[in-house]
């Protein structure tokens, strides 16, 4: 938007006319990626003969009649599609006309991810791994916006994003050996599962606190404007996070300094138990970005075409304009929140049968593909069987390794090893040499 | 000028919406005169003189030529040099593009631009989060909050974040780069929320560090080195020092080394630890403990809160057998808490006398109160003669 500084300069316009102007003049491609620093906002000297307001909080007109603006939670912002239900295209020329390459390759991404999600889910209720969340009927949500963006930009998640990481090319070995917190974990056994992180990748290290990655995303687009790379950063969140002070810290940092990113709510209608209608009386989490001066879009997160249109518009826009994006992106959560929790408690199976049976957006895009002869029957059963057998080969190379070294408990705290950690770390192994028969020393490597 | 005079001018500025300076002084020596009783420095309105006498370092030239600073200066000039060696720093908050509310930051923004000195919004936990997000992204990010007191909305993006992320990602990511700024401790005046010392509330977080200085030479130099280490720091500022504290300071960029505890002065039968502040405090008290006692002090400044440097202090008190610990932060839960228990653990047969906290009490910071409040030279000498005594 370096329209808006030129215009900003123009005293007498009030800057949401300023913004409408440049957002017109925005699709002029720019040929210098303008470092777009607000200055002081430009006021005309106070003018109390003029009946327009003059005060610098806000440049509306006056209004002489009593009246409470209505937030519309009836007919909100609407949902972008593409493809229906049944996965036909809508709109021809909101197809994104993908090769059936990269189709293929979402589908599989999305079927792989899912089948992963099975049998860590099952591992986890046989005992094998302590904890598992899994991602069903959000698959669309990752995959979509992963494949919008370049593999360089950097991913700010929460939990549910794994498809993310597996779009980009995380190995399963390295998403079992984080789960069984072995050996070969990047993290270094530190976390609970699916706490994934990848600097290879560009994906942040999940946290357990919610919402806490949306300022962080903030200062990392931040730095990465000042780089001048082309680099842009993307921060998935779900409505219940949304409700943190931490959110609004996030989007409020964004809109005021000027920040290449893309907020991306999942609002899949549960934050464990609490149904959406418990979280917000707004409509949802796309309304608010206006508030913040932030452009919105509401999505139909299992229409893959869909957050993948709106992703990749945003994000291009993003690094050309050098402002924040708000997508909400409505999806359905069909499993259980984690391994800890058993939804029926609180909504019912076919609530649940619905999403699963009926608007998914694994079958919408197979539909999508079968329509197109790009997938069979044939196709799909063999698939099938392929990804299972490379997630329980997987799994399997997972359960065999040996945890890592117990002196990493101790590392890592700072860049470097301080005296008393040292002591620490000494102590503790002096002990486990003299009480060895009550620590399970051979799980560990040595 | 006499606070009984100030009082009288805040009420005249409530009244009378003058213009002007001529017009004021003669409103206020109108009202002066309205109340017979009154003279210009009433007894129940005398400021209470400051608590403590500023020390300064001896001039150095260790680090290149000095320049005369008060300690806000000295922070300018360390974030001065930290902008111009460092094309990736960067340093925001609240009303720091102005210059800041005690002057940090005047003039950077003009030296270095608007993009690298910049406010943000008025959000603590927003502040935070965006420095670590930009430490993360590679940039050496510098935040200032802008008094410690308001530092706990940061709390959960300082414990929570910063101080795990390089522990949690097995170090592939961390967010070493940041530095977080805020002006601590008493100042006259303060009361419960310009006051306060949080020190002891984030000492309990593996993976930050907590840096206090002293004055304005040790304040640079800790500065710049918190700034350089790669682990998220705290550095919080005296304020009350920010004036009053003159020294001559290195114009160029020069390290202190953290988690180095320094000897002020050596002394053979109490040893006084203290940070900050208090400092100035504990000097004088070892000089009253000389010449009304006879007892030798010997003062360390502890410097680096977190992680602290344990052996320093541990061979002070076997040589002395005695330890007083100071701050203005309430006694219990304490900074002092902890190096007490440490040193009765590695020196306890060395000790002559239990170990002395001399602290604020278990209140909220007071505001009229806070002569009585805080743990001044007096509170001090008496607890080095109950040592010594014992």
């Amino acid at each position: 938007m370096a329209a808006v500084s030129g215009v900003s300069r123009m005293s007498g316009l009030c800057f949401h006319a300023a913004r409408q102007t440049a957002a017109l003049k925005a699709l002029r491609p720019m040929t210098r990626r303008s470092f777009r620093v607000t200055a002081a906002h430009q006021q005309q000297p106070f003018d109390s003969s003029l009946e327009k307001p003059q005060f610098p909080g806000a440049s509306a007109e006056f209004v002489d009649h009593l009246e409470f603006i209505q937030p519309n939670v009836i007919s909100g912002i609407p949902v972008y599609r593409v493809m229906d239900r049944q996965g036909n295209i809508i709109n021809a020329s909101e197809d994104p006309q993908l090769s059936k390459e990269t189709v293929l390759n979402f589908y599989q991404k999305m079927t792989l991810l899912n089948t992963m999600d099975r049998i860590l889910y099952e591992s986890q209720r046989q005992g094998r791994i302590s904890f598992y969340m899994t991602n069903y009927g959000e698959e669309g949500t990752h995959i979509g916006s992963a494949a919008a963006l370049e593999s360089n930009d950097l991913v700010f998640g929460q939990y549910r994003e794994a498809g993310v990481l597996m779009y980009r090319g995380f190995p399963l070995d390295l998403f079992m050996a984080q789960c069984y917190a072995n050996a070969d974990d990047l993290g270094k056994g530190r976390q609970m599962p699916v706490h994934y992180g990848s600097k290879d990748l560009n994906f942040v290290t999940i946290s357990s606190p919610l919402a806490t990655q949306i300022p962080q995303a903030v200062g990392a687009a931040y730095a990465l404007k000042r780089e001048n790379m082309n680099r842009a950063v993307i921060c998935y969140f779900g409505e219940g996070a949304a409700s943190e002070g931490d959110a609004h810290a996030g989007f409020n940092f964004s809109a005021t300094l000027e920040c290449p990113l893309i907020f991306f709510c999942r609002n899949n209608g549960y934050a464990i138990s609490t149904p959406t209608n418990e979280q917000y009386r707004g409509d949802g989490i796309a309304a608010r970005g206006p508030g913040y001066g932030m452009l919105s879009i509401r999505v139909d997160g299992n229409d893959v075409f869909a957050v993948y249109n709106a992703t990749k518009e945003a994000r291009r826009r993003a690094v050309a304009e050098n402002q924040p994006f708000l997508i909400e992106a409505m999806t359905y959560r069909i499993g259980h929140h984690s391994t800890s929790d058993d939804s029926s408690a609180y909504r019912s199976v076919d609530e649940v049968n619905y999403w699963d049976k009926q608007d998914h957006p694994i079958s919408r895009l197979r539909h999508y593909m079968t329509a197109r002869d790009w997938w069979s029957e044939d196709d799909e059963r063999s698939w099938r069987k392929q990804s299972r057998k490379t997630v329980m080969e997987a799994f399997e190379r997972a359960e065999r390794r040996l945890k890592p070294n117990p002196e990493l408990l101790f590392t890592d705290v700072y860049e470097e090893m301080t005296p008393s950690l040292d002591k620490q770390r000494e102590s503790m192994f002096r002990h486990i040499q003299q009480y060895k028969e009550h620590y399970p020393v051979d799980l560990y490597e040595k | 000028m006499a606070a009984a005079a100030r009082v009288f001018i805040r009420g005249a500025h409530a009244t009378l919406s003058v213009p002007g300076a001529g017009k004021q002084s003669s409103a206020r020596s109108a009202l002066l005169k309205l109340s017979p009783g009154c003279s210009s420095r009433l007894k129940t309105q005398q400021r209470h003189a400051a608590h403590f006498t500023f020390q300064p370092e001896p001039v150095t030239t260790q680090y290149g030529p000095t320049q005369k600073m008060n300690l806000f200066q000295s922070i300018t000039s360390a974030l001065d040099n930290t902008l111009a060696s460092d094309p990736t720093a960067v340093i925001f908050g609240e009303d720091v593009a102005f210059g800041g509310v005690f002057r940090c930051t005047v003039g950077l923004r003009d030296k270095y631009g608007k993009d690298r000195v910049f406010n943000t919004p008025l959000c603590e936990q927003g502040i935070v989060g965006f420095g670590i997000g930009a430490a993360v992204a590679g940039a050496t990010a510098i935040a200032e909050i802008q008094f410690a007191d308001y530092i706990f909305p940061a709390f959960d993006q300082i414990v929570n974040e910063a101080a795990k992320y390089r522990y949690r990602s097995g170090n592939l990511f961390d967010c070493g780069n940041l530095t977080i700024r805020a002006p601590w401790g008493c100042v006259g005046h303060g009361s419960l929320y310009h006051s306060q010392s949080p020190e002891a509330f984030f000492a309990h977080c593996p993976g930050i560090k907590i840096v206090i200085p002293r004055g304005p030479l040790e304040a640079k130099g800790l500065l710049l080195s918190c700034i350089a280490d790669n682990n998220p720091c705290l550095f919080f500022e005296p304020k009350i020092l920010y004036r009053a504290a003159v020294e001559q300071v290195p114009v160029d960029s020069y390290t202190i080394p953290l988690s180095q505890a320094e000897v002020l002065q050596e002394g053979s039968d109490v040893t006084l630890v203290a940070w900050g502040t208090q400092i100035h405090v504990l000097k004088e008290v070892a000089n009253m403990a000389q010449e009304k006692l006879g007892v030798s002090c010997e003062v360390i400044d502890l410097r680096t809160i977190l992680p602290w440097d344990t052996e320093t202090i541990c061979k002070s008190v076997v040589k002395t057998g005695r330890l007083l610990i100071s701050h203005e932060a309430p006694v219990t839960g304490g900074f002092a808490a902890e190096i007490s228990s440490t040193v009765q653990e590695e020196c306890f047969l060395n000790l002559e006398a239990p170990i002395a906290r001399v602290c604020g009490y278990d209140t909220p910071f007071p505001h009229i109160f806070e002569p009585f409040y805080i743990p001044d030279k007096w509170k001090c000498f008496e607890a080095i003669k109950r040592m010594i005594n014992y």
